[in-house]
């Protein structure tokens, strides 16, 4: 390359990252890849490019979710609250970057077998607990196995059932050997449930304490009021601006949002859809609305009648208007849907995959070739599904009506939903928390034997390519399979998915990120308290 | 003096009764609550395999009735147990969170007491005046209007608006006695305004009832101003409504704030039971209850007492 043709490269990363439209390492990587130097490719991501992220601050977060019934157990980890600790005091083995790549967290590298049925992570060796212990592969064995064996609770035991041993290289890397192969693994060690913490002497993990090696420290705390960290000096990994961070547990989303516009916190996690607008007009505040892997879904038992007719099934995609749901319901905070359950948010999106559109006429003739004309069926649904859900369900048995199709709303309590409607009513709204991969989404609750198959759905071209995909390491054909499952769901799965909600939340103006956001979860990945920084 | 003394020794034996009574009731209704503990706990992320598992761990395989003895066994010796969920201590996860219940409870009756008797005994003063209107139909409105949506008027105006008063009393060790009165201020002055009408209204109808009375006229004939026939020679005898008024809005300070606690994000106790009951984590369930129910009784116990106290004729019966 010649000197010019570089300094265009270089001119045009600089421009990318003032508008945000790059992080940090992707800057790096195509800078060296432009012949720069690491120490020098720093020195222009800091200097000419983009605002250097300042150091210091107590840094206040108002978090939804916090209950009194919260507690350190990985394995049993369910509230927004604890998800947002976990990322602030405890690492991971790899995590989702700003910008939706895979990175390393306290894995610095990771490579498979060409069967994908081992997996090797190399350790940071530079990581430590807060006790001021190394963290070793014997902490990672102990994490990993607290989710496994017969006697786990973890609600994490089925992400690892391939695993079938991991071993301790003794170099400073562990090895996870599957009874099937999984491209993908690297991708499930970000998962919440699966932090690393330290071992016992017995080989238990010890996660009582509460020490992690995050890059904040955990100094007070009060499950379900409030907690206090302060940085891990030494911290492996890069970030963790703020010298002390406070997290409120605020579950009255008026209550949070006041906080925010009175200043009382920096930053606030899930905004309210309907007060969004008015939010934005406060030239203190700036709203971040991302789309993400949450998702919405209605799944039907495709072994009961009459939703084992897949006429029937077509009739009931085709008589919802997602556009008037996202704008009515959302209030524009969501991403389309199309009747398969990968979002645009996770790797390999199918984007050719061709939009399903409100269309009563073409209902009709579905219910006609399946002889059901005047279809009645009844949909459960429950307030604490989503904002709106009740809502929602009306709104789309009104759109079901010009199709000829009566919808009876059943509003089921919020108290016992997931045990008593979910997997049991043959037809009910559901919410599903944002998952890393289609693999896994997919694996969860759409192959043929889990035990989430929301919708009885047993496809055997689907779970065919299900387990190819799983072991197959070439994205361009993973990409592939993942269209042609995408489709076969669309056309012949049990489930109409409306939309994915998108991550909402806010923060003072002064409060900054790289302009990329991490679609794992709210606040960049709830990784917010390293990856933020104050100016001003 | 000795049947005060026996009356209290009763009372005390009745109330023993009747938490026994509450413990059992509470315990049985939580477990016709719809799923359990480690349904709740697991949420959505519950298998057949891990739900087992955390059942034997919880003790849950066990028969309810072997449960509750269990913990009653325990709960005569003031041992409430651990929580279900976190395994911590009942009294660790309750006692500050009841601490600041009392504390904002006290701040809000220190001020509405006072301040509803005061002006009851002005508005039987001025009784029919346009004052007296006034007072009635703004107090009327408070106490009519739900606690959440005053706290959100209070916050828009006294926050948002004028910036006085911090929009969320979270409080947190440290913070000295005045830093915690400004914290608190809203809630308690939200509270102060849902149980004035009660105590101001009560104060009023008791004065205006003996207005009537023969000595009262006797009073007024011999010349006595108007504020000396109602503060010295009407109110000594409403004494008794007017203290089981108090109490019983004493205790609501204590028992009733759960949502004045959620729209300030006041740790109290309130907050603990809801999320105890949502996860049917049953000994913080019955630890909170139990305290609910005790105030209630207590303070009862301390109206009768006040009651016999301010009469005479039963303070020295014949």
């Amino acid at each position: 390359m010649t000197y010019t043709r570089d300094q265009v490269v270089l001119d045009r990363l600089a421009q990318a990252a003032r508008q945000g439209s790059i992080s940090r390492r992707s800057f790096m990587n195509a800078a060296i890849a432009a012949g720069v130097t690491a120490s020098a490719a720093t020195g222009l991501w800091t200097t000419s490019a983009k605002a250097m992220p300042k150091r210091g601050g107590t840094y206040r977060v108002a978090q939804h979710d916090g209950n009194t019934s919260d507690q350190h157990d990985p394995g049993k980890y369910q509230s927004n609250y604890e998800i947002s600790m976990t990322h602030t005091f405890r690492s991971y083995l790899t995590m989702i970057n700003a910008d939706g790549t895979l990175g390393g967290d306290l894995a610095t590298d990771w490579s498979a077998t060409p069967d994908a049925r081992e997996w090797t992570f190399k350790l940071n060796s530079a990581a430590t607990f807060h006790s001021g212990a190394k963290v070793t592969a014997t902490d990672v064995l102990a994490s990993m196995n607290h989710h496994r064996g017969e006697q786990s609770t973890s609600a994490a035991k089925s992400l690892l059932e391939s695993v079938e041993d991991i071993v301790d290289n003794g170099d400073g890397s562990v090895t996870f050997k599957l009874g099937a192969p999984n491209a993908d693994l690297p991708w499930i060690m970000p998962d919440y449930h699966l932090p690393i913490v330290p071992a016992n002497a017995d080989g238990t993990a010890n996660w009582q304490s509460g020490d992690g090696s995050g890059p904040y420290r955990l100094v007070e705390n009060e499950f379900g009021v409030s907690s206090r960290f302060v940085r891990h000096e030494g911290w492996h990994g890069e970030g963790a601006y703020f010298d002390e961070v406070v997290f409120l547990a605020i579950n009255d989303p008026n209550a949070r949002q006041t906080a925010l516009v009175t200043g009382d916190v920096d930053a606030c996690s899930l905004l309210e859809n309907k007060t969004l607008a008015l939010l934005g007009r406060d030239p203190n505040i700036e709203v971040d609305n991302i789309s993400s892997a949450q998702c919405i879904t209605m799944p039907m038992h495709v072994d009961v009648a009459p939703f084992d007719n897949n006429d029937v099934r077509m009739a009931l995609k085709l008589s919802i208007n997602r556009e008037e749901l996202i704008e009515k319901i959302t209030f524009g905070a969501a991403t389309i849907g199309n009747d398969f359950h990968h979002s645009p948010a996770m790797p390999y999106f199918p984007s050719e995959i061709p939009q399903r559109e409100y269309d009563p006429d073409k209902a009709k003739w579905h219910l006609q070739q399946a002889g059901m004309e005047n279809l009645e069926v009844s949909f459960s649904t429950a307030d604490s599904i989503t904002t709106g859900a009740v809502d929602a369900a009306i709104l789309y048995a009104e759109h079901a009506k010009a199709a000829g199709i009566t919808i009876n709303v059943v509003r089921e309590p919020n108290d016992g939903y997931w045990s008593d409607v979910w997997l049991v009513k043959p037809w009910c709204m559901v919410t599903w928390g944002a998952r890393p991969t289609p693999d896994v989404m997919y694996t969860l609750a759409y192959k043929d034997d889990a035990a989430w198959n929301e919708s009885h759905w047993k496809n055997p071209e689907f779970n065919k390519l299900l387990l190819q995909a799983k072991a197959e390491l070439d994205d361009a054909k993973r990409a592939q399979m993942y269209h042609d499952m995408g489709m076969l769901a669309r056309d012949d799965g049990g489930t109409v998915i409306p939309y994915f909600p998108n991550f909402v939340y806010g923060r003072r103006s002064n409060v900054k990120h790289v302009g990329q956001l991490s679609p794992a979860w709210q606040m960049d990945g709830y990784r917010h308290a390293s990856r933020w920084w104050f100016d001003g | 003096m000795g049947d005060i003394a026996r009356l209290i020794g009763q009372r005390f034996g009745l109330g023993l009764i009747i938490l026994l009574a509450i413990s059992i009731i509470i315990f049985f209704m939580v477990e016709l609550l719809p799923g359990d503990i480690a349904q709740a706990v697991l949420g959505q992320s519950a298998t057949e395999d891990n739900l087992a598992a955390l059942r034997k761990e919880m003790g849950l395989d066990k028969p309810a009735v072997v449960r509750y003895l269990a913990w009653l066994k325990d709960a005569v010796l003031f041992d409430f147990g651990n929580s279900v969920v976190t395994q911590e201590k009942v009294t660790t996860i309750i006692g500050d969170r009841f601490l600041n219940t009392l504390f904002l409870a006290a701040y809000a009756a220190v001020i509405a007491v006072p301040v509803s008797i005061a002006l009851g005994v002005v508005v039987a003063l001025l009784r029919n005046s346009i004052f007296d209107r006034v007072a009635n139909v703004v107090t009327l409105s408070f106490i009519s209007s739900p606690e959440f949506f005053l706290g959100y008027i209070l916050i828009l105006y006294f926050s948002v608006n004028w910036g006085l008063f911090p929009a969320i009393a979270s409080i947190s060790e440290g913070m000295n006695f005045l830093q915690l009165l400004e914290r608190t201020f809203l809630p308690a002055l939200t509270l102060v305004l849902v149980v004035m009408a009660h105590m101001m209204r009560m104060t009023r109808a008791a004065i205006i009832n003996l207005l009537a009375s023969p000595y009262i006229e006797m009073a007024k004939l011999k010349g006595t101003p108007p504020w000396r026939v109602i503060v010295s020679h009407a109110l000594p005898n409403a004494w008794a409504p007017i203290i089981n008024v108090i109490a019983l809005n004493l205790a609501y300070l204590i028992t009733g704030v759960v949502l004045v606690e959620v729209v300030f994000v006041y740790p109290g106790i309130g907050q603990a039971l809801v999320d105890a009951v949502s996860k049917r984590d049953f000994p913080v369930v019955q630890a909170c209850c139990l305290i609910f129910a005790s105030t209630f009784i207590l303070l009862n116990l301390a109206a009768d007492i006040g009651a016999i106290l301010t009469n005479p004729r039963l303070r020295h019966p014949k």
